[in-house]
């Protein structure tokens, strides 16, 4: 019997979130989404079209199945949505918050093609928010494998290559340079925008599956990549140390008191806790007028982090224009409620001395968009005559950042010429055993696709080491599913490789 | 002089430590301190995979409780046997002071993560000069040692302010072939700073060809005047303020020569000749009133915790 086919009408607008009061969070540091009630996301999932293309699927770099867990939530069964999502992804709460789903899977969602597409970053908010309040985290047995993996950076992408390897069986310590994991979800993202106790509740899963931390360890200067595996017993390593060695602006005035880079602003404020000072030892510059050049999510975060410390004026210094500024919309529009002042096409010359070895200002050209440069985007040109000064006590940098030199200077894995690891399609680096992905592979990039590097790499690494590839249950979805470990298959196989 | 010096033995009979010893000890325990004035501590930290890994000129970053400040320290010395690495701290700031207070043995660090920075070239030089000025004698001894490890003739010239500050003699007399001690009052040794006594080695020893020079920004760059006439190689080791120590804020760049370094991972040891210290003297002020601010209220918490009605504990977390 042919299926019957239905009409149904769905909201044409995506269901709105509440959030805090521009004028009244500019002056905490709570979050500024409130996220779903159980009655919006019921409304926002209905939305989704289940439509058989799934080009949402596609669209989201680890593949979550994203119908299959909104139709969980139609049918009010979160613990089932929960399992979905986290048989591919385990962080869901810091996903839905710190993804950008409008390039990704928001942006191809075909509701989106004529409304407003379905809100699909909220929706697994909300889902993993249910489960941090529900304490959902019970783990499966999990067969020893009896592989030793060693794992270099506890950021996302040392988190999901870590998760995946656990479920293997395998024995993974996670090796972490600051005196807490998480990497730049706890160094770099502010906590109005991903609290801690979110990220201590999505990492404590991971110490559920058995993974274990080890803090305050420098890889690389305590004991070398080689070493890990020659003298520590680990059979394989990844290595996902992030991007982080920030550019300056490379114009006078740049070494000026007042000239920081937004890594040590954010690593000031939420990993070390500089606005709690004094009550937490670490100070953060006094600043009253800041100007934050670049327009990416680091930016955005570094501006709104001042406001909050108390900066009577933020401004944004920007060498193109709104539409091509690498950060996520909605922290744009955060920004600008909160009365962040934007300044596109403009590109600072100078910083000016106050005559103390501070800040006074910063002297800026005005640009206009030219020819497409190699990324496809109109390259800036300055505008002849067009210098000017804006008054600021604060100049932070968040231009982007390099590759970190240290791994390069105490191993002998091949980097490429820009001092990024050099791998090839499966993440497989110039020495045996020795995995790497996100930032330190590819450059700067996002939270989710580093996460993706990690589980492709620890893909590789199972083949590698000959346990058996058991994708088929992470891809079966249901609400049998625990971390992506399908009951009735828990266990992994180790199969004896040819010798 | 009062030198106190405290040593927690390992249990083991021949004092090295076993695997039992190690278990039993916590991560980062302070197992020796040792004060060299009412100002200057060394302590000794377990912690026997970085006491393998140290190599001279090398760092560490501390955290002495969980609401402290990273604080960036040279290694003075590491025994890999004992499993310990050794720190020379001047209280000077509200931290430094805290620790003063609160490392006794027996005491955990926070943190400690290191080793971190490229560790000192040493060089092959024939006849070398390690210049130390106060804190900087410290970390001038593992290099002089090294030198000397390499065959060539060390000369060390150690500065301090007066005599009762004056630390580690006979271990530089150990392993050198000539101590020159300066004092700025002349109190001990020759008066002036170490620049005096820099000058009478290199005139009684023309064929010096490499010097190292850590202390005081000033007293480095004082250093690297003096033995930039006949062009000695001199390397000098910086310590700016810094956060993570692995190149990811960009807190400790300096100018060396028309380049922009970071001293956590580019360095910290660069050519004196080279190093622009003003602009290294400028930005260590970057948070001078914010330090002046916080040891003014550490002050008065010490002081009302010692009335004896102050109920006030210090501001930061008690220790653990």
């Amino acid at each position: 019997m042919a299926k019957k086919r239905t009409i149904r009408t769905i909201p044409q607008e995506r269901t709105p979130v509440a959030e805090q009061d521009p004028g009244e969070r500019i002056r905490n540091f709570d979050e500024v989404s409130h996220g779903y009630g159980k009655e919006e996301a019921l409304v926002e999932a209905d939305r989704c079209l289940m439509c058989p293309e799934q080009p949402c699927v596609a669209g989201c770099p680890v593949g979550v199945n994203i119908p299959a867990f909104i139709q969980k939530v139609t049918e009010k069964d979160l613990r089932g949505a929960y399992d979905v999502i986290t048989t591919t992804n385990l962080l869901p709460a810091v996903c839905g918050r710190v993804c950008p789903q409008e390039t990704q899977c928001e942006g191809v969602c075909t509701v989106g093609d004529t409304l407003e597409p379905v809100a699909i970053g909220r929706l697994e908010r909300f889902v993993g928010d249910m489960a941090i309040a529900a304490g959902w985290a019970n783990v499966p047995y999990i067969e020893p494998s009896g592989f030793r993996i060693g794992i270099v950076g506890a950021g996302p992408a040392g988190m999901a290559c870590a998760a995946d390897m656990a479920k293997a069986g395998c024995e993974v310590t996670v090796y972490e340079a600051f005196h807490q994991s998480g990497g730049v979800l706890r160094y770099g993202i502010p906590d109005f925008r991903l609290p801690n106790e979110v990220i201590d509740a999505e990492m404590g899963n991971l110490e559920k599956l058995g993974v274990h931390f080890e803090c305050n360890t420098l890889v690389g200067r305590l004991f070398t990549i080689e070493q890990m595996i020659d003298e520590l017993g680990f059979h394989a390593v990844f290595i996902g140390t992030g991007a982080g060695y920030p550019n300056m602006l490379g114009v006078p005035g740049d070494s000026l008191n007042g000239v920081l880079s937004a890594n040590e602003l954010l690593t000031r404020c939420n990993l070390m806790h500089a606005r709690e000072f004094p009550n937490y030892d670490t100070p953060m510059p006094p600043a009253r007028h800041v100007a934050v050049v670049g327009a990416g999510n680091t930016a955005m975060d570094a501006m709104r982090v001042c406001l909050r410390l108390g900066a009577e004026e933020v401004s944004c210094i920007y060498r193109r224009s709104r539409a091509e500024a690498p950060a996520r919309a909605e922290e744009v529009h955060h920004a600008e409620q909160e009365g962040i002042r934007f300044k596109w096409l403009t590109n600072p010359v100078a910083v000016l001395d106050d005559g103390e070895g501070g800040v006074s200002g910063i002297r800026c050209v005005r640009m206009e968009l030219g020819e497409p440069d190699d990324s496809g985007r109109r390259r800036p040109v300055p505008v002849a005559g067009s210098e000017h000064d804006i008054e600021v006590d604060l100049v932070v940098v968040a231009i982007g950042t390099n590759a970190n030199p240290i791994i390069g200077q105490t191993s002998k894995l091949a980097l490429n010429k820009w001092g990024y690891i050099e791998t090839d399609e499966d993440l497989v680096t110039s020495m045996p055993g020795i995995f790497a992905g996100g930032d330190i592979v590819t450059g700067a990039a996002t939270v989710i696709e580093a996460m993706g590097a990690g589980r492709k790499a620890a893909r590789n690494m199972r083949r590698y080491l000959g346990i058996r590839d058991a994708d088929a249950p992470y891809r079966a979805s249901g609400a049998d599913t625990l971390f992506g470990i399908d009951l009735r298959e828990r266990n992994f196989v180790r199969i004896q490789t040819s010798t | 002089m009062d030198k106190i010096r405290t040593r927690r033995r390992p249990p083991a009979a021949d004092g090295a430590p076993t695997e039992m010893d190690s278990d039993q000890r916590s991560k980062f325990e302070i197992v020796a301190r040792e004060d060299f004035s009412d100002a200057t501590y060394l302590l000794e930290i377990y912690h026997p995979l970085m006491a393998k890994a140290a190599r001279p000129g090398q760092f560490v970053i501390v955290m002495a409780h969980e609401h402290g400040e990273r604080i960036p320290l040279t290694i003075a010395d590491y025994d890999r046997d004992e499993g310990t690495i050794t720190l020379v701290i001047q209280a000077v700031g509200k931290s430094t002071r805290e620790m003063q207070q609160i490392c006794t043995v027996g005491h955990c660090l926070h943190g400690m993560v290191g080793p971190m920075g490229m560790p000192s070239e040493i060089g092959q030089g024939q006849k070398v000069l390690c210049v130390g000025g106060g804190l900087g004698v410290a970390p001038i001894y593992p290099q002089a040692r090294g030198f000397k490890e390499n065959g060539a003739s060390v000369i060390a010239v150690l500065g301090f302010r007066t005599s009762s500050l004056i630390f580690w003699k006979e271990k530089f007399e150990s392993c050198c072939d000539e101590v020159i001690v300066c004092t700025d009052d002349g109190s001990a040794g020759l008066e002036g700073r170490v620049t005096e006594g820099m000058r009478l080695a290199l005139e009684k020893h023309p064929d010096i060809d490499e010097c190292v020079a850590i202390g005081p920004p000033v007293m480095m760059q004082g250093a690297a005047e003096m033995t930039r006439p006949q062009g000695i190689k001199t390397m000098v080791s910086l310590n700016p303020v810094m956060i993570d120590g692995t190149g990811m804020c960009g807190g400790c760049r300096v100018k060396v020569g028309d380049q922009v370094k970071f001293a956590c991972v580019d360095g910290p040891d660069f050519d004196g000749h080279q190093v622009d210290f003003g602009d290294l003297m400028a930005r260590l002020s970057r948070f001078s009133d914010e330090e002046k601010a916080a040891m003014q209220r550490w002050s008065e918490h010490c002081r009302m915790a010692q009335q004896p009605d102050g109920l006030e504990t210090p501001p930061t977390a008690p220790e653990k």
